[in-house]
């Protein structure tokens, strides 16, 4: 496609709201999920981001609000979840799966039972990012400010805690407080996004770019910028695919980043066996050496 | 009178899924001592020491830092953990780490005032590692990541110093310098370093706690016959020879139990 296409595309507002939500999910994932993977929280935040499926029917059985339904019911089942998992961080898989399951069947099972509406579970799970409308995108604008906000004022305790959990606590870092909290906030991100994007593609964002970009920086400051310049070039790239080949964009953008995920791995292996062969040299170089003046 | 001690335990006692680890501790540590923990594996030291530093509450009796709990004097102690290979990867230099000493409660945003840097830095350089500043935690070496835990727990200038098994990175050579090291701090601090490497220990410290379910002080580090005979159930005495063999360096060598 060429160039003068591509601009053209941009005349169209839908174009314009979609490059701007990937944008702004860019913005969120990547400072939510620099958090998300370095506090080992990638399955707990898919659990959230599943179970929150029930607040969605929830709000259409009960005829509520959709997005207050929502976050409301995320958040519960966030802080369940936070419980369970703040005193063993890392062994509390099992029930994270059982209510990742069941927010989930409750969702489908109260859409089933609502007059009238017929079940979409594919939008929630790939959204509908060229359809976005613009209060999606100021609610989003909205959340990724408070996020940005939040996780600076706290920054130093979340970077103590993450690294450190024990010796954050001894210094006096309010730990527990500060685990509902970045849970809490994973919830309202997911929610806000996933109605945007859709759920797989949040988990895509939230853990793909922190993950390539954690081997490259040495702060979490710089991990979130990366993770941010990595998620905004896989969602344009990958809405602008979308557009040339009239795919679908949420799993397009998708594909684009796992591409990057696995190019990735590809470069940190090609790199290590350099640095292997490298390092080999000296050695194999004397053992030739010894070889002629024996 | 002797002026109020830095650490007082009182009739302490914990448990673990009902199990007793801890029973009936008394405990009082005074301003610039150093005293070693030693017991066996599972004598319950590691958790006599989360308990003074308020990562644990005690289930009865009291246990008072500087004539508070312990989880008020944050500011006041320094802790060097045992583990240094956690979290390895993540993305932190060696001066973010030492600046996590340096955190105080409610003091907020993305930055660390100038004062805060300077003291980091000085910490690094008395441990020698000034020049990995800006290095990532995860390529330095486990000795040298025990350097920058310790440079951690020294950059706020503790009161007291708790260190859980410094040695385990540290080579046989690295050892004598580590503790030289602590003799210095020893001056300023007051010191509480866990070990099961008794007799390393013993030319170093001023006193000996011995850990095993019960605590049994002694306020000097000579490891006499008598106090081998009264901490029996810490240090049976074919452990104690065991480790005077296994060193066979000249140690103030403790007496053996026969020759008395």
């Amino acid at each position: 496609m060429k160039a003068a296409e591509m601009l053209e595309a941009l005349q169209f507002e839908f174009i314009r709201n979609a490059l701007l939500a990937g944008l702004l999910a860019s913005v969120i994932c990547g400072v939510v999920g620099t958090l998300v993977v370095v506090n080992r929280i990638v399955f707990l935040s898919g659990g959230i981001a599943h179970a929150a499926y029930g607040g969605i029917g929830l709000a259409f059985f009960m005829g509520w609000a959709y997005m207050p339904t929502t976050i409301a019911f995320a958040l519960l089942a966030a802080m369940i979840m936070a419980l369970v998992t703040v005193r063993a961080r890392h062994s509390a898989d099992t029930i994270i799966g059982v209510i990742w399951a069941l927010g989930m069947a409750t969702g489908v099972i109260l859409l089933d039972l609502t007059p009238g509406y017929n079940v979409d579970l594919m939008s929630y799970l790939f959204g509908s990012i060229l359809t976005v409308p613009p209060t999606d995108i100021h609610l989003m604008l909205g959340v990724g400010a408070a996020v940005c906000a939040c996780v600076l004022y706290f920054y130093n305790d979340l970077l103590a805690m993450s690294y450190d959990e024990e010796f954050a606590r001894i210094r006096g870092v309010p730990v527990t407080a500060l685990y509902f909290f970045l849970i809490g906030m994973v919830a309202l991100s997911v929610v806000v996004i996933i109605q945007v994007v859709g759920l797989i593609l949040v988990i895509a964002l939230l853990t793909i770019p922190p993950f390539i970009a954690e081997k490259h920086v040495s702060s979490l400051l710089g991990m979130m910028a990366l993770s941010i310049v990595l998620g905004v070039f896989f969602s344009v790239s990958g809405l602008i695919a979308a557009y040339a080949f009239n795919l679908t964009s949420g799993a397009t953008i998708i594909l684009v980043a796992g591409s990057g995920f696995f190019l990735s791995l590809l470069i940190e292996y090609l790199k290590q066996r350099r640095f292997q062969r490298n390092s080999k040299m000296p050695g194999s170089g004397s053992a030739g050496r010894s070889r002629h003046t024996s | 009178m002797t002026p109020s001690p830095v650490i007082d335990i009182r009739d302490l006692y914990f448990a673990h899924n009902g199990q007793p680890i801890l029973e009936g501790i008394n405990l009082s540590v005074q301003a610039g001592d150093f005293v070693a923990m030693i017991g066996p594996n599972g004598g319950g030291k590691t958790t006599l020491l989360r308990l003074m530093l308020g990562l644990l509450q005690p289930l009865q009796g009291s246990i008072r830092v500087f004539g508070r709990p312990p989880g008020q004097v944050s500011h006041r102690i320094g802790y060097v953990p045992q583990n240094v290979h956690i979290n390895t990867h993540f993305p932190v230099t060696v001066l973010d780490v030492v600046l996590m000493g340096l955190l105080k409660p409610g003091r907020r945003w993305a930055r660390h005032g100038r004062r805060d840097r300077l003291a980091a830095r000085r910490a690094l350089e008395r441990l020698e590692m000034e020049d990995a500043g800006n290095r990532r935690i995860g390529e330095l070496s486990g000795g040298q990541r025990q350097r920058v835990f310790v440079a951690r727990a020294i950059a706020d200038d503790p009161e007291i110093l708790f260190l859980d098994e410094p040695t385990a990175n540290i080579d046989t050579r690295g050892q004598a310098g580590f503790y030289d090291l602590l003799r210095r701090l020893n001056q300023h601090t007051t010191i509480i370093v866990v070990s099961h490497d008794l007799l390393v220990l013993s030319t170093y410290v001023k006193s000996v706690a011995c850990v095993n379910r019960r605590l049994h002080y002694h306020d000097q580090a000579e490891i006499t016959a008598d106090m081998l005979e009264t901490l029996y159930p810490c240090a049976p005495h074919e452990t104690c020879q065991v480790e005077l063999l296994a060193h066979g360096l000249p140690h103030r060598v403790l007496k053996s139990h026969e020759s008395r």
